[in-house]
Parts: structure tokens; C-alpha cells; sequence
């Protein structure tokens, strides 16, 4: 049992280091809810701590009341009867905690009862969530639906829907994915029409719904029939009611504890949100990139939890006369277990402050109170410009940090052994709960075809070049910052080789390309961490010794034209022979 | 209809993280040595206090008497969702018993005054006498229910309750006011909540407001600091954010009854008691041994 804010000194580290009053700033906008809400902050450096103080009770409940329920939880699991869905009794109870301890509106304008905290406090929360329960983040984590709502839908919606979220008296579930539209959202079929009264309604089914049992669903469907695309999409929201069946839910390898539903839609009445055809290119985009950020901290959390698992059996477990943490196989794993969290954290954190100066910016230019045009053309350039590096970042994070979970997983078995295996060790859980992650919200591999347009385009470049501002007298970190640099040069090299190369070889060579870019922020932010911790500057200089090799053999490779798999599928996969029977 | 409760509690030294540092040579309890926590069985009493008020209304007061580093625990009481709470401190204090200390909170508790319920945790970690409910009940004249582990329901004037009798349990009922005494078997404690941490963080009781001034104003005389300290107390008191304060001659205590006075209780004397293993017993895989060693654990305790 302990605080998992309290006992994680790395965390613990960026919240000594964000620019939390920064972001308070511009979230709470003048600080002028302090005149109305007794909890509102007076100031930016009141904002900020209780930003410290939020996260040390989410840390709280998360290490001390939940965790110890997330065996349990994975054992039980969530049961499916005549329709009706039950959560495992420790995610309810779980769920009661956070909600009389104020975090289910964490994101919310207090109007509604939320606690108007940025993405980025938000992130960690989730993050310390997770490492008590991958399951129970899923429902703790679809906050976003709220968020949508709020950003998204008229004033009248926010007043039904919104409070409610915040107290816990409702969860929500996002209803996107059908039998034939997975990856491949534009392909949405359900149905959503009007009846002769005008009231919306909405046919057909889904699949994969995460926690379709909540009482607030927010279901995109085919508004316009004329239009195939992802622009006949738009985007409702209604009341969870006995007209929408729940078939099934699915048995699955991990997080046992969110239930995952089939949901059939017999002509249930429901609302539109905002304005039609904007559902998926606009609403849902804007909730995925949210969800995105929550998969990565759950991502995180998961591998968080696998390296503890690893580390305290390493350094109890004895062989050949030692604590296997003094061999150098299985140190190794854990260094790099370590490494590789701190570097996720950093890219996570880093995101989420772009993300919510992008967001806060938006707001602030939707609600076009300027006092001088020359303040609103200055917000509109800086909002664009974050913008495009929260694309950028956002999918990188999702993919870095959900990678990074399965392999904190797989190896946490590895320093285990045998034991690892067991059922009897939390690891097993964890390494079925992380395979998820680099799943939904978006495949791993689609999450490189969206980051890799920002490579490209030169927006990475771009943001390097800003890390790169420093003069540094320490020869140190000059070497490191030239091996930075070394990369970049690699990396600019293959992109322009890439461009040539037509579309199949930019896409093959995508991965690679990403991995790289990840790998260089990730060394410009270790670095500039350096200069307030000593612990960082040895974890920044193992990290970047260790990403130029790997860089430059990346790069060597994308610019070999190693075209096999492209020019060679049929030769080396052969033809496909159906199983009789 | 709503009902005021008053609850008792208490901040105790961590006995769960006893170290070597733990006892003083002479065998008296190191404070310093342990961290200061809020005694476990009396966040079970807020928590039926809360309960009340969360079920029919009213309010909650919460009394604590101890030095001024127990504020931190008023505090933890306000982010549960407490109303109100006091601090009794006073040098005079020093030294109670249970008997001393149960008279102290029994006066405060009438100083309180317009309460339907009393609740006390059953027992302190640090001196585990569970005397201390009990004693103030017979003091404030007041029908006591004790081991309270469930609330079944509160009627006009009557409260019903659960009570654990050790081997099963018991329901009873009684008039109001009444003072209880609850299990750690009563349902968890609720979380801090967040919009009560943000908006409480900040209270402070007047003696802390003392050594904050006396800080920020290293060179301002007696008088200035006064003022400060007054000023910074009526902004906290304007937000609800005023610790209350109470010594003895606050609540009418009579002297007499107070502190190493009003404290019969004696320590005749204190053995430090260290257990050291000396041999060991060995028992063969055969019925008779086997049997022997069952007799050995019975006649011990450690079964049976």
C-alpha cells in the first residue's frame, strides 16, 4: 500500500518542473471563477497547488483503496445477463471512491461541477489510475465524453448532461466502432434519421463499445444517406434506455473489468449534437485526440506498475549467490524498463502542455472577447501553431507510451522468469491489460500514419530546431546535444529520400521515421530536464547513447530501399490456403 | 428531520510503524520518533457523522483536543466534508487521563451544544483504553451505544444501530441524544474530496496564524503582529476558514478536573519489555508429538 504520487519521485519531478502556473493561467482564464466558486483559485500559484494537492489524493485512493481491489476486479471480471451488464463489485466500489472524492468532472468548467483542471493534471491522474487498475481507467478515463459534450453541444445539453457526469451519477461510453468500420470510421453504417415528428432516431449496430452500459451515449451514425464518406457523418448523444439492446460483451484477453459491449439500436430516439455532418470530422476527431492522450497515460501507468513488479522481485530474488539485479542481463532490462518510462512521461507531459494551450487558445477565441484585434490575430497565430504540433504529438504519445506498456510488461516477465508466468504475480495481468493499449483508440500503425505527416512536413524539424536554442558550456551535454543533432541530420535525410521514394515506400518507412522523431524530443526534453536534476542527467545521456545507434541503423535501413515486403509479399507469404472445413 | 452531531477525535502516533526509535529508554512512547496520523477508528466515527448528514441533513462539528500540530487533522476533517471544526489546546491540559480528558471534551462538547449525536471511535491506538467514549457519556448524561458497526435508522428522536457484540451482533435502539461508539467494521471512510481540499487547504486556527506572522514578520513588534495576526484571522473567518480555538477557561472546565490535577490514574512504573527467542522445541512427524504440540498452542492461545 502506498501513495502513487508520493512514491514516484519521477512524477513527483515534473510537477516540481511544468509550467503548471503557466497552464493555470490560461485554464481558468483571469481567475474569475474565485468570485462565484468557493474551490476556485485565487491565483495561478493557488491553481498550481492544488493541482499538487489533487494528484496526491488521486495517488491516494488510486494506491491505497484501489489497487488492492484490481486482482479481484480481473478475476471477476464485468457479467453480461438478459441484457443487462454488471461491473465487477471492486470497479463500482472503485468508481463510488472517485466520485465522492470529486474526480469524475476532473476536466469539467466548474459551472457544472467540475474541477476545471488542465489535460495535463488530468494525465497524470489517469496515469496513477492505471497502474492501480488498467480496467477501471477505461471508465475513469471516458471523462472526454463529457468534454465533448461540453465543447461541442448547446447550452441546454450541458445543463441535462454535464452536472451529472461530474458527481458520478452517470458514465458515458463513445459509440463509434461497427462490425465494418473499425479503423475505418468513415465507413460508419447505423443509421440515424428523422421520424415524421422530427425526432431523431437511430438504427442498426456496433461492436467493441467500451462501457456501452453507461447511461450517456454519445453515437455516431449515417445522418446523410446521399453521402458515403465520413462527411454523412454526425454526431447524438441520449439517454442509455432499455430500446438499446446490449447483445453481448466480449470475452476478452485483458481488462477484464471494463465491459466491452454489442449494442443494437432499435429506432431510439436521440438528440443531434452540434451540426450534422461535422460528427466525424470534427466532434469525433476532437474526442478521439483526447482519448488518445488517456490511452497513453494508461499506457503509462501499466508499465509503471510492470517495472515495480520487475524491479522488487529483481532485488529480492537471489541466485548464484546474488540479487539477480546485480547480473547484468537483468539489470539491463531494468534500466531500460526505467529509461524508456521516464522518456514516455516526458513526451506524455510535454504533449498535454501543447494540447492545452491549443485548447484553452480555442476557447478563448470562440468566446471573442478581445480587446484589440492585434490580441486575437496574436492567439489565432499561436493557437494554429499548437495545434499542429498537438497533431503531431498527440499520436506520438499514444503510440510511444502504449508500445512502451506491452514492453514493460513482457519484460517485467522476463526478470521474473518462471514466476512471471504464474498467475500468482500480478505481472501476467498487467502483460494481458497492456495489449490493448496499442490497439484501440487507434492501432499503433495508425498512429504513425498521423504522426508522420508532421515528420514530413517539417513541423518536428521545426520544433527541434526551438530545443536547439542553448549554448551550452558543459561539454557533456554538447556531445549529447550533437548527437541530437547527428540524428536530425539522418532523419531530414531519409524524409527527403522518402519523398521520392512514392507513397508505399513513405508509409513502409513511416515506423522508422517516427520512431526516430520520438527518439530526438525525447533526448531534447531529457536534456533540458538535465539542468535541474542530477538523476536526469544520467538518464539523459544513457537515453540518447543509446537512440544514436539505433537512429542511425533506422535510417540506414529506409535508405537502403529495402522494398521486400512491398515488391516480395506474394513471394515470401505465399498464397493463402483456407483450412478445410 | 436534520441532526447535529459532535465527533471526538484524535491524533495519534502511527503505532503500525514502531522502529527502534520507537520507545524511549525509560519505556515511554518517543512521539517524535512516529509519524502524527488521524486515529483509524475515529475517521470511522466521522464517517457515520457524515453519513447522517448525507442521509437527513444537519451538521457536523468535530472536536479534537491536543497540540497545535493537530490542526492538520482538523484539516483532514474539513476535506471529509466536516462543517466545523474546533481545537482544544491549553497547557493545562498536559497530563490527563482518560478520566481528565473525557471530562475536557465533555465540557467542550456542551459548548458545542444542540446536538442530537455524539460520536467517539471506539479506541485511540496509542493507549487503546476505549474509556474515553464511555466516560464522556456518563458525563454529558447521555445514553451510550458502543461497537457501533452499521446505521439502520434514524426516526424523530430514535436512532437505531448495529452493534458487533464480538460473537455476532446486536440492534438496539435509543433515544437522542446519544453517544456512540464506532468499529473500524464500519463502512470505509470516504476519500477526501477535491473541491473540499481546494477550498479548505487553507484554514487555519489563530495559533498557526501566531507562528506564520511571527515568521513573515521577523521584526515587527508584539503590536503589529497582533494586528496582523487579527487581520488574517477575519479574512479566514469571512471564508469559513477559521480554525476555532478553545482553551479550558473557554469551555468552563474546571481546573480541578483537568490535567495531572484531575487525573488519578498513576504509572506505578514502566518496564520496557524485550522479547528475545531462547531455544527451540523441536516436535517429530508422529501422533503423539503432534498432539502435544496442539495442546502446547491451545494452553498458549495461539489456537483455540
Amino acid at each position: 500500500m502506498s501513495n502513487f504520487l508520493l512514491d514516484n519521485e519521477d512524477i513527483q519531478f515534473h510537477l516540481k518542473t511544468l509550467p503548471l502556473e503557466e497552464l493555470a493561467a490560461i485554464q481558468e482564464d483571469g481567475f474569475r471563477d474565485a468570485a462565484t466558486f468557493d474551490y476556485a483559485p485565487a491565483n495561478a500559484a493557488e491553481a498550481a497547488e492544488n493541482y499538487r494537492r489533487v494528484l496526491e489524493l488521486v495517488g491516494d485512493i488510486a494506491g491505497n483503496q484501489i489497487a488492492p481491489l484490481s486482482e479481484e476486479i480481473d478475476r471477476e471480471g464485468s457479467t453480461w445477463c438478459d441484457g443487462v451488464v454488471t461491473y465487477a463489485p471492486g470497479i463500482r466500489r472503485s468508481l463510488d471512491l472517485l466520485a465522492k472524492a470529486d474526480m469524475m468532472g476532473f476536466t469539467l468548467p466548474r459551472k457544472f461541477g467540475g474541477l476545471n483542471c488542465p489535460s495535463t493534471v488530468y494525465a497524470a491522474a489517469t496515469e496513477m489510475v492505471s497502474r492501480a487498475d488498467a480496467a477501471l481507467m477505461n471508465v475513469f478515463g471516458l471523462q472526454g465524453i463529457a468534454e465533448t459534450i461540453n465543447a461541442f453541444a448547446n447550452e441546454d445539453q450541458k445543463q441535462r448532461f454535464l452536472p451529472r457526469f461530474s458527481t458520478g451519477a452517470v458514465t458515458g461510453a463513445m459509440v463509434l466502432t461497427e462490425p465494418d468500420a473499425g479503423s475505418d470510421l468513415q465507413n460508419v453504417q447505423l443509421r440515424a434519421f428523422q421520424d415524421a415528428a422530427g425526432q431523431w432516431r437511430l438504427r442498426g449496430v456496433k461492436r467493441f463499445i467500451t462501457n456501452g452500459c453507461g447511461e450517456v451515449l454519445l453515437v455516431l451514425a449515417r445522418s446523410e444517406t446521399d453521402e458515403q464518406g465520413g462527411m454523412g457523418l454526425s454526431l447524438f448523444v441520449l439517454e442509455n434506455n432499455e430500446q438499446v439492446r446490449i447483445r453481448r460483451i466480449e470475452d476478452k484477453l485483458g481488462i477484464h473489468g471494463s465491459p466491452t459491449c454489442e449494442m443494437q439500436f432499435n429506432d431510439v430516439p436521440c438528440e443531434l449534437v452540434g451540426e450534422r455532418r461535422r460528427g466525424l470530422v470534427t466532434y469525433v476527431m476532437a474526442l478521439m485526440n483526447g482519448a488518445r492522450i488517456g490511452i497513453a497515460a494508461q499506457g503509462l501507468g501499466i508499465a509503471e506498475a510492470a517495472y515495480r513488479e520487475g524491479r522488487a522481485y529483481a532485488y529480492h530474488r537471489q541466485q548464484f549467490g546474488k540479487r539477480i539485479e546485480q547480473l547484468a542481463p537483468v539489470a539491463d532490462l531494468l534500466v531500460d524498463m526505467k529509461t524508456c518510462i521516464e522518456a514516455g512521461r516526458s513526451l506524455l507531459y510535454y504533449t498535454c502542455t501543447v494540447v492545452d494551450r491549443d485548447i484553452n487558445l480555442q476557447r478563448r477565441l470562440d468566446e471573442d472577447k478581445y480587446a484589440t484585434p492585434e490580441a486575437k490575430s496574436a492567439d489565432n497565430k499561436a493557437q494554429k501553431q499548437y495545434k499542429r504540433l498537438a497533431a503531431l504529438l498527440t499520436p506520438m504519445s499514444k503510440y510511444y507510451c502504449s508500445e512502451l506498456s506491452q514492453k514493460c510488461a513482457n519484460d517485467a516477465i522476463s526478470v521474473m522468469g518462471g514466476s512471471g508466468y504464474m498467475r500468482d504475480y500480478h505481472a501476467e495481468q498487467l502483460f494481458r491489460d497492456a495489449r490493448i493499449t496499442t490497439i484501440y483508440e487507434g492501432t499503433s500503425q495508425l498512429q504513425v500514419v498521423a504522426a508522420i505527416r508532421g515528420v514530413t512536413s517539417g513541423t518536428a524539424e521545426k520544433m527541434f530546431a526551438e530545443f536547439d536554442n542553448r549554448e551550452t558550456a558543459d561539454q557533456e551535454e554538447q556531445h549529447l546535444r550533437e548527437a541530437l543533432g547527428t540524428m536530425r541530420g539522418k532523419l531530414q535525410e531519409a524524409v527527403e529520400f522518402v519523398k521520392k521514394g512514392g507513397a508505399d515506400y513513405l508509409e513502409l518507412s513511416a515506423r522508422a521515421m517516427v520512431d526516430v522523431a520520438i527518439d530526438i524530443l525525447v533526448g531534447y526534453l531529457f536534456l533540458e530536464q538535465a539542468t535541474q536534476s542530477e538523476h536526469k542527467k544520467v538518464v539523459a545521456k544513457r537515453f540518447i547513447r543509446q537512440a544514436l545507434p539505433r537512429a542511425k541503423a533506422r535510417m540506414e535501413l529506409v535508405m537502403s530501399q529495402e522494398r521486400s515486403t512491398l515488391d516480395s509479399y506474394a513471394e515470401i507469404v505465399g498464397a493463402m490456403v483456407e483450412e478445410e472445413g | 428531520m436534520a441532526y447535529n452531531s459532535v465527533v471526538l477525535i484524535k491524533q495519534v502516533p502511527d503505532t503500525k510503524k514502531i522502529t527502534v526509535r520507537a520507545m524511549n529508554d525509560d519505556g515511554t512512547v518517543n512521539r517524535s520518533a512516529l509519524p502524527a496520523i488521524f486515529n483509524p477508528e475515529d475517521r470511522y466515527a466521522l464517517e457515520a457523522a457524515l453519513e447522517v448528514k448525507e442521509r437527513h441533513g444537519g451538521t457536523v462539528t468535530a472536536v479534537t483536543m491536543g497540540p497545535p500540530a493537530a490542526c492538520e487533522l482538523l484539516r483532514e476533517a474539513l476535506y471529509m466534508g466536516t462543517d466545523r471544526v474546533i481545537l482544544i489546546t491549553d497547557r493545562r491540559a498536559a497530563a490527563s487521563d482518560t478520566l481528565a480528558t473525557s471530562y475536557i471534551l465533555a465540557c467542550a462538547v456542551r459548548t458545542v451544544g444542540n446536538y442530537d449525536l455524539v460520536f467517539c471511535g471506539r479506541q485511540a491506538i496509542d493507549g487503546d483504553t476505549a474509556q474515553v467514549g464511555p466516560q464522556c457519556a456518563e458525563k454529558l448524561g447521555l445514553p451510550q451505544i458502543s461497537y457501533v458497526e452499521e446505521l439502520v435508522e434514524l426516526k424523530g428522536k430514535t436512532i437505531t444501530v448495529r452493534r458487533d457484540v464480538g460473537n455476532g451482533y446486536e440492534v438496539v435502539r435509543c433515544k437522542m441524544p446519544a453517544l456512540l461508539t464506532v468499529t473500524d467494521t464500519f463502512q470505509e471512510p470516504r476519500p477526501f474530496s477535491a473541491k473540499a481540499l481546494m477550498r479548505s487547504k487553507h484554514a487555519r486556527a489563530k495559533l498557526e496564524l501566531e507562528k506564520e506572522v511571527a515568521a513573515a514578520l521577523p521584526g515587527a513588534d508584539d503590536k503589529a503582529k497582533a494586528a496582523e495576526v487579527a487581520k488574517r484571522a477575519a479574512a479566514l473567518e469571512a471564508k469559513k476558514l477559521l480554525i476555532g480555538q478553545w482553551t479550558l477557561d473557554d469551555i468552563k472546565a474546571d481546573l480541578a478536573w483537568c490535567g495531572r490535577d484531575g487525573s488519578p490514574t498513576k504509572v506505578k512504573r514502566i518496564q520496557s519489555v524485550v522479547l528475545k527467542g531462547s531455544g527451540y522445541v523441536e516436535y517429530k512427524n508422529t501422533e503423539a508429538d503432534i498432539t502435544k504440540l496442539v495442546h502446547q498452542l491451545i494452553d498458549d492461545h495461539t489456537i483455540g
